[in-house]
């Protein structure tokens, strides 16, 4: 089998950084200090030896060169169960992590089984793997090429009638009639590396065999397994091509612009932008149901949807949480129907409700119909800036002309300054007393705090479990058994 | 013709250095304001305790990978869509599935719920966006403009363009004024291709999920990456991110399987989830933040509390 160059439409190495990773993995858990503890395993009545890692095969002629046979060593292979204590000490994970990964290892063919070789999954017992040479590395022959899989199954065919499985079978009779004109050569070629395998001692040949075995169950898996190997649609990025694109002059001139204009951008120091996180962070916990619950219950976890009764749209009267979010932050209370409505009473009190129904029409203009974007601004213009108009709102000078230029080629846009201008004057100034004024305190005053729902105590079972408490926010050292144990759909 | 060439190739180099020599002025300017890192600052705040999540319900019905996900306004309703061009809307609650359509390409990559509820939008290989209103099983095409974006003060957008025409390798996160169409900023510290960016709730950062296993933080104020969400064991990229409503939790789903949950301020693992049976391709948290559903390859979306 030839180490060739990639055929187009694989992605090269680079482009599966999760594969060096699992081959720097597996070179150091062959590591003779700090590797995985080995030990010699008796195969049938041969001793199989350890196959060497790192070595580069020696190429000879086309195809039908064969990796370098292995020397033989005494310490021989890895129980599952010293691959997973192994993942588990050197990446201090637990121990579900640990089977996870060397699972993944498994799958991906870097390791495989002695017994039950067919099926590449770890066990964390005594199952004795062994890791696959280098040269066979899903990232070194990639992709598979269908000949050297032609000349694969071939070699089993030749070797023993029958050898082949249902689904090899199959395959083996797919290619036959699809590269039909080519099968001398397959059948050559397999003659060739099974007269070439002969003279290898049974060890080594056993060892070979078993790798090349494990490749193509990686490469070809049998049906009902998925391919490990599958990525998706082909991006359209420069680098998937395989080949550095030359960057056209445009491009740089373009680059060269956007960095000028980056460098002359304001920046703000990272103590304030961190300390942000912070505020924000420890402000919105109680608002965060994943982090510290919800009353009366997560839906998820009771099955129980009072939550979402208690906080619809159109409730009667809405929940304290909720009317005490409305305080965190203008925008907050602007997506909040019922705290929008509620805005708009007070405005109302003030004679400034116009502000808001301009904001509210600004937003159906920018986010409506393509077709209706002319009416619609015709209609705006007229209700809210019209000079003489209904419901005029008062936009300043500046933003007036520039608008009044736009409505010349209506598009949705043509509003967006005049309507962050209201925007920034309602936060700034009505937005503020709101949050002062009577109508607020009465609302926070007369809100809902939903009580706790307990779950009925089934005597036969655990403890009654505290709804949803927010599983963040568990102790740590908790004595208990986990909460949630059930609940599971 | 030659002469042209040469030509071309002289302002070409030229034109190079400048950005590479302006490439290491910004980052000069970047470093210049930043004081302090994130963990830090986050010394001070109580570490979170063990961590409990679990599979609450499972939605299957899709016969191929699972590509996209969306929640509804109502917190309970799901679209998603698969590689078999099938999309489905879900009342996750009772795993009811609501409306099926069958698009005309295959891999549906992206798919989202309208404001309104009554629609949904979805798109894939044949490059155009369709809107299904949700009231007829079957329904003619409409093409729509996409969606905009959720109100900002300054009008911005977050994007990821895996598929990009425009120059920029996939490595970099560029964030878009929607209106003038131009860059507003970019960073490129990743090491592969990014899958998935998500605002942080204040909107005044994004998270970014990518092939090269990690998550990282950029903060638009300080225009630069202030963290990076790496564990030695986790290996398989990370293809898709989203925050909890206070920010503190990021999720991310990546292509081993697993999703991992992380202290945004401290920078640590909070928890791994198991359950799917294939990469997790998509990952959502609801719109009340009670929950988040996350979608594979496995043909299952699982909603997670």
């Amino acid at each position: 089998m030839a180490a060739g160059p990639a055929s187009p439409g694989g992605q090269p190495r680079t482009q599966r950084p999760h594969l060096s990773k699992m081959e720097r993995m597996v070179v150091s858990m062959q590591d003779p200090d700090q590797g995985v503890k080995l030990r010699s395993q008796r195969l049938l009545v041969t001793v199989i030896p350890h196959a060497v890692t790192g070595e580069a095969p020696q190429e000879v002629g086309r195809r039908g060169c064969r990796p370098a046979s292995a020397s033989p060593n005494p310490r021989v292979c890895s129980a599952g169960n010293e691959v997973v204590e192994w993942l588990i000490q050197k990446y201090s994970i637990q121990e579900e992590e640990a089977l996870h990964l060397g699972n993944l290892l498994v799958q991906h063919g870097y390791l495989y089984p002695l017994r039950d070789p067919r099926r590449l999954v770890l066990r964390p017992d005594e199952t004795p793997y062994r890791f696959q040479t280098p040269y066979f590395w899903t990232s070194t022959l990639w992709p598979a090429a269908e000949l050297d899989y032609a000349i694969y199954l071939a070699k089993k065919h030749i070797r023993r009638q029958g050898a082949l499985v249902d689904y090899e079978k199959e395959q083996y009779d797919q290619l036959h009639t699809k590269i039909s004109h080519t099968w001398d050569l397959v059948v050559m070629q397999a003659r060739e590396q099974l007269r070439a395998a002969k003279q290898r001692r049974k060890g080594d040949r056993l060892v070979i065999a078993c790798q090349e075995r494990t490749y193509w169950l990686v490469n070809r898996p049998p049906p009902g397994v998925p391919s490990v190997l599958e990525q998706g649609p082909e991006r359209g990025s420069c680098s998937a091509r395989g080949m550095q694109m030359t960057k056209s002059f445009d491009f740089y001139r373009q680059e060269v612009a956007c960095l000028r204009k980056a460098l002359g951008r304001a920046r703000v120091k990272s103590s304030v932008c961190l300390e942000a996180y912070f505020r924000f962070s420890s402000q919105r916990l109680p608002h965060d149901p994943i982090m510290t619950g919800c009353l009366p219950s997560n839906p998820w976890v009771t099955d129980d949807d009072a939550y979402w009764a208690l906080n619809a749209p159109s409730v009667a009267v809405p929940t304290r949480l909720r009317v005490e979010q409305w305080a965190l932050s203008f925008r907050e209370l602007l997506e909040d129907p019922m705290g929008r409505a509620h805005f708009m009473g007070f405005l109302g009190t003030e004679f400034s409700a116009e502000n808001l129904s301009f904001w509210e029409a600004c937003e159906e203009l920018r986010h409506g119909g393509q077709a209706q974007v002319p009416a619609l601004l015709d209609a705006v213009y007229q209700q809210f800036l019209a000079p003489g108009a209904a419901r005029w709102v008062n936009i300043d000078s500046r933003t007036t002309e520039q608008m009044l230029a736009g409505l010349g080629r209506p598009h949705r846009h043509v509003l967006d300054d005049a309507q962050l201008h209201i925007y920034m004057l309602m936060k700034k100034d009505s937005y503020p007393r709101f949050l002062k004024s009577d109508l607020y305190k009465d609302l926070l005053a007369e809100a809902v705090v939903p009580p706790e729902t307990k779950r009925r105590v089934f005597p036969f079972t655990r403890k009654p479990r505290r709804s949803s408490p927010g599983p963040a926010l568990l102790p740590a050292s908790t004595s208990r058994e986990p909460a949630g144990g059930d609940g599971e759909a | 013709m030659a002469t042209d060439g040469l030509h071309e190739n002289e302002t070409l180099a030229s034109l190079k250095s400048e950005a590479e020599s302006l490439k290491g002025k910004l980052e000069e300017e970047r470093a210049k304001l930043h004081d302090v890192e994130l963990h830090q600052v986050a010394e001070r705040v109580e570490a979170l305790g063990q961590f409990v999540m679990k599979t609450r319900r499972t939605l299957k019905g899709h016969g191929n990978k699972v590509l996209c996900m969306d929640w509804c306004k109502d917190k309970r309703r799901i679209v998603s869509s698969s590689q078999d061009g099938k999309v489905i809307v879900w009342d996750s609650f009772t795993t009811n599935k609501e409306h099926a359509v069958t698009m005309p390409c295959t891999w549906v990559m992206a798919c989202a719920y309208a404001p309104s509820g009554c629609a949904i939008a979805c798109g894939g290989l044949d490059n155009k966006c369709s809107v299904y209103p949700l009231t007829f099983d079957k329904n003619e095409n409409m093409a729509a403009k996409k969606k905009s974006v959720a109100m900002h003060t300054n009008y911005l957008s977050a994007c990821s363009f895996t598929n990009s025409d425009m120059q920029g390798c996939d490595k970099k996160a560029m964030v878009w004024d929607m209106r003038s169409g131009q860059c507003i900023q970019a960073f490129e510290t990743h090491e592969s291709d990014i899958n998935s960016v998500r605002y942080y709730p204040s909107g005044d950062a994004f998270a970014s999920g990518s092939d090269d296993a990690t998550c990282r933080l950029y903060d638009l104020r300080a225009d630069r990456e202030v963290a990076i969400y790496s564990k030695e064991s986790i290996i398989f990229g990370a293809s898709s991110v989203d925050f909890s409503l206070s920010g503190r939790l990021l999720f991310a789903g990546y292509n081993d399987y697993t999703i991992n949950v992380w202290d945004v301020l401290k920078g640590s693992r909070v928890s791994i989830l198991f359950g799917h049976e294939n990469r997790v391709s998509t990952l959502r948290v609801s719109p009340d933040g009670t929950a988040f559903c996350s979608g594979s390859w496995d043909h299952t979306l699982r909603v997670w509390a």
